[in-house]
């Protein structure tokens, strides 16, 4: 097409025979002769526009820039008016900007886009959020004192002041406040305006202010230094204080997975003596069900996505108990008495199921969404604390709770840990040991299918999942102790915080070796882990 | 006395086996180099590494059976060992490497150039004569072993607790050979050896050389396990495996012939690791995986654990087979090894070679049956 070829010339022409009469546009204080004047000439004349634009105080403006911003404005080659462009690619259509009426006798073939370079984007950016500063939207407000903060102009000082007046709202009163203090030492302000900037600076109190402080020493005058210098050290050691309390967190964060994924392990390693390889896979099919789940959910009532982890913790738990128990009727219960042996049959029935579910599914990663209540995060002082973080800490701890109920309120528990403590002898009482056996690895199992739910929210949904904790799993075990679950909480949480710890200064792989080294020589000193069965039974 | 050990040890089924194992060990590379490719026992140039490999396999469940079998200690963590004694090997073929690097450095082997080392790590040194680095081979195992078993025996920890920790041990020595700044070339191993001992290492004769060292490795292996089995250190590894505290009460120190029979075939996995990296041509810390100390576990399952012969024909049978089904079926090894794993504990308890030798007894002597029982040691009691 042609006249798409002679579009960019016809643009130049443009330009220039309306170069030199920009600056005619922008003493003009009708706002359409303002937008439309961001059409005409070249970049300097664009960023004069944009100026002119914002000490309009129009309230179109700030739309009017993000519409610019965005590309979406177009000029006309005849007349020179600026439209925003709408509708499909194939069929554009061109409104007023202003206005918003849809103008129908405009021919797309003389449309030019109103281009924009790095300097007239910097300019863009700086004056949205100068307008922003004035938007009725508490977030946008807080955002736009945010990028002041950031980048403190002292040009921006007045326009702050103004925006400080009217603003309401406490945390965006306060970052504002914070962002005028930065300013303030930038400008030469008197030293006692300083000194409060200073202090207003150090009552933030995290990283941002320390950086900003840092800064500043060097250049505050000689009377001030001692005090910048004293709230640097106060900031330093609040900063390393939460420093700490955020490595608990993770260390929690974590801890909390190594229980859900461990616990089943520790009862029924408890119970039968027998470590269950199989068990990673148990956890596996738990992230699996939620998938199948979710994907159910999604094309039966998809109104219901936000909530299928809910449906998926009973399904997980009932699918991997079904399993268990099925494996221990077939597999397990012909091995007693040979622990080691038990060991072999559940790892080739590890990597059985991890092949089975490898062929159903494929080997790639099966997307498990986060729904939006366990989406996103929040502050707690100075910790960032993630919410699906959260859920799994709390999930860790009513899975917890459940199951101590269970050992220690039910029939079936009392039996438990009968068998766990004497078998020949709870056998002798009448208890149905298989039975326990069958209903033991069935909890376990389905415990571990409930691990497999939290997981799938903060791991890869693959076959491989499983042998992702197994290992973990054992160390928390030998290292908590068997037939007491208080020793397997203690032990996932010990190991998961001193992990945390040990990583700013090891390093994530050399911490993880520390750890295992560290449980190896923690296990000859105390064989049976931290918190041992006592009785005077003689090993075989 | 020594010749009377070996006497004893060559009971007639163990002579005959390490016979056969020495006769193949001379046959194959023969039937390689000399036979025309026409013949129809001409052993292709591909296969000659490839059943070296399994030879080596052989002996590292040889190794395994020695502590598992014979002394009840189920380790998890034999491919550690396998895998030192490999590193050791694989040092000294980096260093034989010379100039003829990529980066053609005449110290420096090509990842470290690439990892801006100004100069070799300290353990580096030494590596670059074959005595020491086949002293390493011997010693480095020897040494991991005896560490961890002096701890772990003398606290007596048994059963799974000690297999759990030898797959941390494994599982340790894994996430530290993937680091980079450990030295040993991290995620990519040491691989591109040239030469071993001045010979190209991929020529024929190397290759055949290497087989016959491994039979003959193996052969001496079978030798001195049986040596050590048929003695009375042996009858005492035996009780310690079926009844410990008993054999505990009756004043034999059970740590240390524990500990004795770890360092044994510690050392024998770590000689197997030496033969087998130069044959496959790479060492890397997937050796170290958990998963493969395990298979080493079923190999000697399969063949029979408690006997020696019986690792060596599962760790060859079970490789050669994982050969066969991963070029046939690949998708489905995992299914066939998995339910070996089953099969193996459920129906075949003693191994193919115990099952065979329990049914040739019983067949001439139907009373002992019984006596092949003895192998399941009775169930623990409760704690």
């Amino acid at each position: 097409m042609p006249s798409f070829r002679l579009l960019p010339i016809a643009l130049l022409l443009f330009g220039i025979c309306f170069g030199f009469a920009a600056p005619a546009f922008a003493q003009a204080s009708n706002i359409a002769d303002l937008v439309n004047a961001l059409g005409v000439g070249g970049f300097p004349e664009r960023e004069a526009a944009i100026k002119a634009l914002v000490d309009s105080h129009d309230p179109h403006v700030n739309e009017i820039l993000q519409e610019l911003n965005d590309g979406r404005l177009f000029v006309s080659s005849d007349g020179g008016r600026v439209y925003l462009q709408g509708g499909t690619a194939d069929a554009p259509t061109y409104a007023d900007p202003i206005t918003g009426a849809v103008a129908a006798d405009v021919d797309p073939d003389t449309m030019g886009k109103v281009k924009i370079n790095n300097a007239v984007r910097t300019l863009l950016s700086s004056a949205m959020s100068q307008l922003t500063l004035r938007s009725p939207d508490r977030a946008a407000r807080l955002a736009a004192a945010r990028d002041l903060l950031k980048d403190a102009d002292p040009a921006n000082l007045a326009l702050l002041d103004t925006a400080l007046a009217a603003e309401t709202d406490a945390t965006v009163k306060s970052t504002m406040e914070a962002a005028r203090a930065v300013i303030m030492l930038k400008t030469s302000a008197s030293d006692a305006d300083k000194k409060a900037a200073i202090d207003t600076i150090a009552a933030r109190g995290n990283k941002d202010a320390l950086t900003i402080l840092t800064t500043a020493l060097a250049s505050a005058p000689a009377d001030l230094k001692p005090a910048v210098q004293a709230d640097i050290d106060a900031i330093t050691r609040n900063l390393q204080v939460w420093d700490v309390a955020q490595n608990v967190w993770y260390g929690l964060s974590l801890g909390s997975v190594l229980l859900l994924a461990a616990i089943g392990l520790a009862i029924t390693f408890g119970v039968m003596g027998v470590i269950n390889m199989a068990h990673g896979e148990m956890v596996m099919l738990g992230a699996y069900t939620t998938y199948v789940v979710q994907e159910t959910v999604r094309s039966v009532a998809p109104g219901l996505l936000d909530y299928s982890l809910a449906f998926a913790v009973p399904a997980a738990f009932l699918f991997t108990a079904l399993v268990g128990v099925a494996i221990e009727r077939g597999i397990i219960r012909w091995l007693y008495g040979r622990p080691l042996e038990t060991l072999l049959a559940t790892w080739g029935l590890s990597l059985i199921l991890q092949q089975a579910i490898r062929t159903v599914f494929g080997p790639t990663n099966r997307q498990v969404i986060n729904p939006t209540w366990m989406s996103g995060s929040f502050d707690f002082g100075g910790l960032a604390i993630t919410q699906n973080r959260l859920w799994i800490v709390v999930f860790a701890i009513v899975v917890f709770v459940i199951l101590q109920l269970v050992l220690n309120r039910t029939s079936l528990g009392l039996q438990m840990r009968a068998v766990t403590q004497n078998r020949r002898m709870a056998s002798a009482m009448g208890i149905r040991t298989p039975f326990v056996d069958a209903m033991t690895f069935g909890l376990g199992s389905g415990i571990a299918g409930m691990a497999g739910v939290a997981l799938s929210q903060i791991d890869n949904v693959s076959p491989n999942l499983g042998q992702n904790y197994i290992i973990d799993s054992f160390m928390v075990v030998v290292f908590g102790g068997v037939g007491n679950l208080w020793g397997t909480l203690v032990g996932a949480l010990t190991l998961g915080v001193a992990n945390k710890f040990l990583e700013p200064y090891a390093g994530a792989v050399l911490g993880k070796i520390l750890i295992l080294v560290f449980i190896i020589l923690f296990i000859q000193r105390r064989p049976r882990g931290l918190f041992a069965l006592k009785g005077r039974a003689v090993e075989q | 006395m020594i010749t009377q050990m070996l006497f004893r040890a060559l009971d007639r089924k163990t002579a005959w086996v390490a016979l056969l194992i020495l006769i193949a060990a001379a046959a194959v590379p023969l039937a390689n180099l000399y036979l025309p490719a026409s013949n129809p026992l001409h052993v292709p140039d591909y296969a000659v590494p490839l059943f070296g490999k399994y030879l080596t396999y052989a002996m590292l469940a040889l190794a395994l059976d020695l502590v598992w079998g014979y002394c009840g200690i189920l380790s998890l963590g034999h491919g550690a060992f396998f895998a030192l004694g490999g590193y050791a090997m694989g040092m000294y073929l980096m260093r034989e490497i010379g100039p003829r690097g990529v980066y053609a450095n005449p110290i420096l082997p090509d990842f470290m150039v690439f990892l801006n080392y100004k100069a070799l790590p300290w353990y580096w040194n030494g590596f670059d004569n074959f005595w020491f680095a086949a002293l390493m081979v011997v010693l480095v195992p020897a040494a991991l072993a005896f560490a961890f078993g002096w701890f772990a025996f003398r606290s007596r920890v048994t059963g799974v607790y000690l297999s759990i920790i030898t797959q941390a041990l494994t599982y340790a020595l894994l996430l530290a050979f993937f680091r980079n700044d450990m030295g040993f070339g991290g995620n990519n191993g040491l691989t591109d050896f040239k030469d071993i001992l001045g010979a190209n290492i991929q020529a024929g004769t190397t290759r055949a050389a290497l087989f016959a060292a491994s039979g003959i490795a193996l052969a001496l292996a079978l030798l001195v396990c049986s040596m050590i089995v048929n003695s009375k250190l042996g009858k005492v590894m035996v009780a310690v495996r079926d009844a410990e505290s008993r054999t505990r009460f009756l004043g034999y120190r059970v740590e240390n012939v524990k500990l004795f029979a770890f360092v044994v075939s510690a050392v024998i996995a770590g000689i197997a690791g030496a033969l087998y990296v130069p044959q496959v041509g790479i060492i890397n810390p997937s050796e170290f995986e958990p998963a493969n100390s395990i298979e080493i576990v079923i190999w000697t399952a399969v063949g029979g654990r408690g006997t020696l012969i019986g690792p060596i024909i599962g760790g060859i049978l079970v490789n050669f087979g994982k050969s066969i089904f991963t070029g046939w079926l690949p998708d489905y090894w995992l299914f066939a090894l998995g339910g070996l794993f089953v099969f193996v504990t459920l129906f075949l308890p003693k191994g193919i070679v115990g099952t065979v030798t329990g049914l040739w007894v019983s067949t001439r002597r139907r009373p002992v049956v019984a006596a092949a029982e003895v192998l399941q040691p009775e169930p623990e009691a409760a704690e």
